[in-house]
């Protein structure tokens, strides 16, 4: 649990082990006088893409808001690049770590060319606005989610897919190397969530950013994670390659559900065939 | 720093880099979007707000023509005019211009902070606070409506500023338990004005029937007894919060959208948003203290600015502007358009602005149906 790691061991990882610069410790969250995460220890692997996965309200868009730096920990910390993110200046937190929320909103009327700059707030200042990085940045931002045809729409223009390329169009704007996802694909039909996640995962393979994302589609999860994070009431259950973690067992145990795990020979994704709630357990839980 | 993408060049190499619909301005340093419609608009409105003032000054007993105030206003004139026009006349334009242009940048402030279009300072409570601040000065510190010399011209503002500031604390404090976003802040606003308007009620009932009289007048808002003393005040606040306003409009950008974005682009989202709430208390109530409450000023020129701007949030400069104009040529209707009898100009600009209040409520209802 409290392995304590020299800052120098993670700037300069031993041989065939990811340095890690996003990492949790001891970290409880809660709101108000409600703990909703209790004393997580996470390591997020550098280049990863990792999905926190889980039943509704374990906590896994907790974590990743205090990971964002929106949330302050009642005990523990996030640190990044060994230092407590809570004590580090806003700006400089978010030059390094973009966040897309669940359900963002922008204010009515808003182009999508503006809203992608938008994205370039943390490297701007009062008088320097536009300067040809920003420009540059939205422009690549715009053609690598392809949403540059639809620079001047307003977003309530949109379909549903096509404002949440524009939302993480946004956040590519802001050039991070890390990038956390809460839910991207709520309220989108399969084939727009898939679409969502083949760019997540074009992102990745191009440009090597972390990725950690909150996703609720456990065989999406598994087929563009590299690493799964499952959580059940503020803890985790289980982490690693997601041929490890998303099991029979570990469904049954952590959303109660009675399901076949197969593997399609074809692609080599997994599939989950729910069968139905465990009875038993859901007594036992509820 | 590490820069994490690296683009493919031959992409980007085809075509020139531009983004459509944000063309740039760069000079040294600076450098924003250039949008005809940012300078046009606020240019357009300058030039109204100097119409409306030199049709103002001219206006009276003893008429001056056109020619011979903007003749005046540039430096000739014989000396009688010009008595007339700087001594007389040019105060009240002066003080409609400034109440108008305080109230639609405050306007704008409070509609982009609340992320919404129907708030407004008289809907957080911060007029009404002002109001009663000033109210009181009228009433406990004159006898027999003489209020004067240094009472008026400092406390009347000083007990504004006072005022507007309680009730926006006040407001604060009640609302900010969850963050200051929502309807929560606009809900707590409206109790609070509910509170004042009983508390002004009050001080009218206790005043003598001269100091009731004057309160009341000076409640609708009116630019009628005017005087340099009235635009000090609010002119020294513009002076100081216009640039101000200029330089929190970036954290302001930020501001519209939702809290978790906005933190995650690196605002400070409390320290930013309580600026903006402090910058918009003062304005409002040095325009109150110069003029009354002027109603719908701060409401409806934030959002025409919106709609000449075609923007996603309240324009700062273009809103501060257009309020002076719409102010000053409200005055201008209220004094010309009824014959013998001159309206405050608080009656006019709630005359236009509760319909468009209405139409504002009428739209957005539509725009949800579809």
């Amino acid at each position: 649990m409290t392995e304590t790691v020299d800052i120098k061991d993670l700037a300069e990882p031993g041989p065939g082990q990811p340095a890690v610069r996003l990492r949790a410790e001891g970290l409880t969250l809660g709101y108000g006088d409600r703990t909703v995460v209790h004393g997580i220890d996470l390591d997020i692997p550098d280049g990863s893409v990792t999905a926190v996965i889980g039943p509704n309200g374990c906590g896994k868009s907790t974590l990743l808001r205090s990971f964002g730096r929106l949330l302050k920990p009642m005990s523990g910390q996030v640190l990044l690049d060994g230092t407590s993110v809570h004590a580090m200046p806003t700006r400089e937190v978010a030059a390094l770590v973009g966040l897309l929320p669940q359900s963002p909103t922008a204010p009515e009327g808003l182009t999508v060319a503006d809203l992608v700059a938008r994205g370039r707030h943390p490297h701007q200042t009062w008088y320097r606005r536009w300067s040809s990085e920003d420009e540059k940045a939205v422009e690549r931002a715009l053609r690598r989610t392809g949403t540059y045809e639809l620079a001047e729409r307003t977003l309530d223009e949109l379909s549903g897919g096509q404002r949440q390329r524009a939302w993480i169009a946004m956040a590519l704007a802001q050039d991070t190397e890390m990038l956390l996802l809460d839910e991207p694909t709520t309220h989108l039909d399969l084939a727009h969530q898939i679409d969502v996640l083949e760019l997540v995962g074009e992102l990745h393979r191009e440009t090597g950013r972390t990725i950690v994302m909150v996703l609720h589609e456990l065989a999406l999860a598994a087929r563009y994670a590299e690493r799964l994070v499952a959580m059940k009431d503020g803890r985790i259950v289980a982490q690693g390659a997601p041929e490890d973690v998303l099991t029979e067992d570990l469904l049954r145990e952590v959303f109660g559900l009675r399901a076949r795990v197969r593997r399609d020979e074809e692609s080599g994704s997994l599939l989950v065939i729910p069968l139905g709630r465990d009875r038993d357990r859901l007594e036992a839980t509820v | 720093m590490l820069k994490p993408s690296v683009e493919p060049t031959a992409r980007r190499s085809r075509e020139p880099s531009s983004v459509p619909g944000r063309k740039a301005v760069r000079v040294g340093p600076v450098s924003g979007v250039w949008r005809a419609r940012d300078v046009f608009v606020p240019l357009a409105a300058a030039l109204a707000l100097f119409a409306a003032v030199v049709v103002n000054t001219g206006r009276g007993d003893f008429p001056i023509s056109v020619p011979e105030v903007v003749d005046v206003l540039f430096g000739g004139g014989d000396s009688a005019s010009r008595m007339v026009v700087l001594e007389f006349r040019m105060p009240r334009s002066v003080v409609g211009a400034l109440v108008g242009a305080a109230l639609g940048l405050a306007g704008a402030i409070v509609q982009g902070i609340s992320r919404n279009p129907l708030a407004s300072p008289d809907i957080l409570g911060i007029t009404a606070g002002a109001g009663t601040g000033a109210v009181a000065v009228i009433v406990l510190g004159g006898e027999y409506g003489s209020v004067s010399g240094p009472l008026a011209e400092i406390g009347v503002p000083a007990a504004s500023v006072l005022g507007g500031l309680l009730a926006a604390v006040l407001v604060y404090a009640l609302a900010v338990r969850r963050g200051l976003s929502g309807y929560r802040v606009l809900l707590v606003g409206v109790g609070v004005q509910a509170v004042l308007s009983s508390l002004i009620s009050w001080l009218l009932v206790k005043a003598s029937i001269v100091d009731a009289g004057r309160a009341i007048l000076w409640l609708t808002g009116s630019l009628n007894a005017s005087t340099w003393d009235n635009a000090r005040a609010v002119g020294w606040a513009l002076l100081v919060l216009l640039p101000v306003a200029l330089v929190l409009s970036f954290p302001f950008g930020a501001l519209n959208f939702d809290d978790d974005t906005a933190r995650g682009l690196g605002v400070r989202i409390d320290a930013a948003r309580a600026a903006l709430l402090v910058t918009a208390v003062l304005l409002t109530a040095t325009a109150t203290s110069a003029a009354g409450p002027v109603a719908f000023v701060a409401l409806a020129c934030p959002q025409l600015a919106v709609r000449l701007l075609r923007t996603g949030t309240p324009p700062l400069l273009a809103s501060a502007l257009l309020g002076a104009a719409v102010t000053v040529w409200a005055d201008v209707l209220g004094r010309t358009a009824f014959g013998s009898i001159e309206l405050p100009v608080g009656i006019l600009t709630a005359a236009v602005g509760a319909p468009y209040l209405l139409y504002l409520l009428a739209r957005s209802g539509k725009a949800r149906r579809t």
